[in-house]
């Protein structure tokens, strides 16, 4: 009786909050059929903003792909000054609203900012433009593989990569040859985590991006001028593109897990 | 690399350190405490509170059940869990709405009202506990509740005694980490609660408001605010943490 009393409750729970929601959302988009859904998916601004959205996402995963493997190696294997400053701050990100990191952007690079009286001298649009975006997106999903990447070095040891530099091989060679294959997964499940956090940023591109529809408009801020708009099915259809992405991500890191833990 | 970081995270935060304090300390504090700002800020932390104490009881039951109770489509509900994290927060907002709003199929509509905060920030900050409890909850021994068990102790003896004292650094790390999270939570919130002013008025949605009318001053003071909360939020965990893991070497 105990047992199901609790599963009753656990189960309750995530149906109220989580799995009861999506299902109306989705049976609302289909309810009267694929046409509606599809023509509001099919808009040009909706398409642009789609664009957008894959585009920024493909310049910030690869960065921070590359920082989080640097970053990860140079916190389990380097010592150096600064390092508890790094563990600390690489964190922040994920603690931090995203409507502060955009207003921190905002500042930095906006026309009274630090930044932005030389690059306007300069001609270079970053603020209401795509490197502003870009960057608050990569501020966001900053420690994604990081995170992933670090407990997994720790478990290695660096003893492999000892006998590979007693042995002869270059600093490059020990990298590519003996440590990036023994963290693979992790940099895959981390590079994964990163995409989905890009495709749903919303609070620090709203702040940065200006909502310049058709121009700096990504599909999460698409769906909420669309709700605001009172074109519900627009809004939907946009979020069911969305919600299917972040399902392929559950999927793929549910395939990758068990793969990790064999490794 | 820390060039990098320095550029990207560390430079950003000066300048909005900067912003909130160039025109002096009183500017500074009249813009933290004008009532608008105390009130989403009070609004901000009582919530994240609740949500927190939520998430430490249901997150936990999700995770025992998981881990202890067997039964079919666990996978499916064990991969379900995490669809929080990868879901965009203002799709969240806009599914809640779907089912708790004035369209509901089942005659709930709490669509701007303090309720519906909750609810937003229960759905962002779901996998927190149950993800730092399961793993916990799965290196313990089942062994050891059963000794307990045969022993004489009843189920919630066992459950106090020998469960909690285990899984308590799990619970506290995850409840911190769902705390974080609420607090600086934006995208699920502006659809689902209005913002009312001094009603259903977070922080996060108080600075984006200061902004658009242009008042970046007011928004950094309490943005300031807000990553202090989440400095502190980050401290602890690290703290929790290291208490933990010294129990462990003991």
């Amino acid at each position: 009786m105990h047992r199901l009393w609790l599963r009753f409750v656990a189960l309750g729970y995530l149906a109220a909050i989580l799995v009861g929601p999506l299902a109306i959302v989705f049976w609302r988009t289909f309810e009267d059929g694929f046409q509606p859904a599809w023509d509001a998916l099919t808009s040009p601004e909706t398409i642009h903003a789609l664009k957008l959205t894959l585009l920024i996402t493909a310049i910030a995963v690869p960065i921070n792909t590359v920082f989080g493997i640097v970053c990860a190696l140079a916190i389990v294997r380097r010592r150096f000054p600064g390092k508890g400053l790094l563990n600390a701050f690489i964190d922040l990100p994920l603690a931090l609203s995203p409507v502060v990191v955009g207003l921190a952007l905002f500042l930095l690079y906006g026309r009274e900012g630090w930044f932005g009286g030389w690059l306007e001298d300069h001609g270079i649009q970053v603020l209401f433009a795509l490197p502003a975006m870009v960057i608050a997106t990569i501020f966001v999903s900053l420690p994604f593989v990081a995170r992933e990447v670090v407990p997994t070095l720790r478990e290695i040891g660096d003893e492999q990569e000892q006998a590979a530099k007693t042995l002869g091989a270059s600093g490059w060679q020990t990298f590519w040859r003996i440590t990036l294959p023994s963290i693979r997964w992790a940099v895959v499940y981390g590079v994964i985590l990163t995409t989905a956090r890009c495709l749903g940023e919303y609070g620090a591109v709203a702040v940065v991006s200006g909502r310049i529809q058709g121009k700096t408009e990504t599909a999460t801020l698409r769906v909420q001028e669309r709700y605001e708009s009172f074109d519900l099915a627009g809004a939907y259809a946009i979020s069911i593109v969305l919600a299917l992405m972040a399902i392929a991500v559950l999927v793929a890191t549910t395939v990758i897990r068990p793969k990790e833990a064999n490794a | 690399m820390t060039t990098f970081l320095t550029l990207m995270v560390m430079l950003p935060i000066a300048a909005l350190l900067w912003e909130a304090t160039s025109e002096g300390k009183t500017t500074f504090w009249e813009a933290v405490s004008s009532p608008a700002a105390v009130a989403s800020l009070k609004l901000t932390l009582v919530a994240s509170f609740v949500v927190a104490l939520m998430n430490a009881v249901l997150g936990t039951v999700t995770a025992w059940v998981l881990v202890r109770d067997d039964f079919r489509g666990k996978t499916f509900v064990n991969a379900v869990i995490d669809l929080p994290f990868a879901l965009p927060t203002i799709v969240a907002g806009l599914t809640l709405l779907a089912l708790y709003g004035p369209t509901s199929p089942i005659g709930i509509d709490v669509a701007f009202t303090r309720t519906a905060i909750v609810l937003a920030l229960m759905f962002v900050t779901l996998p927190f506990v149950v993800r730092t409890v399961q793993p916990v909850l799965q290196e313990l021994d089942p062994e050891l509740e059963e000794a307990a068990r045969s022993l004489g102790a009843s189920n919630t003896t066992t459950f106090r005694r020998v469960v909690f004292p285990n899984i308590l650094p799990g619970i506290l790390s995850g409840v911190a980490l769902a705390f974080a999270k609420a607090v600086g939570e934006f995208g699920s919130l502006v659809i689902i609660t209005g913002n009312i002013p001094y009603r259903t008025e977070v922080s996060s949605v108080y600075i984006f408001g200061r902004i658009e009318s242009g008042d970046s001053t007011s928004a950094a003071a309490v943005a300031v605010v807000l990553l202090a909360l989440s400095f502190v939020t980050l401290l602890s965990i690290g703290a929790i943490r290291h208490v933990a893991t010294r129990h462990d070497r003991a």
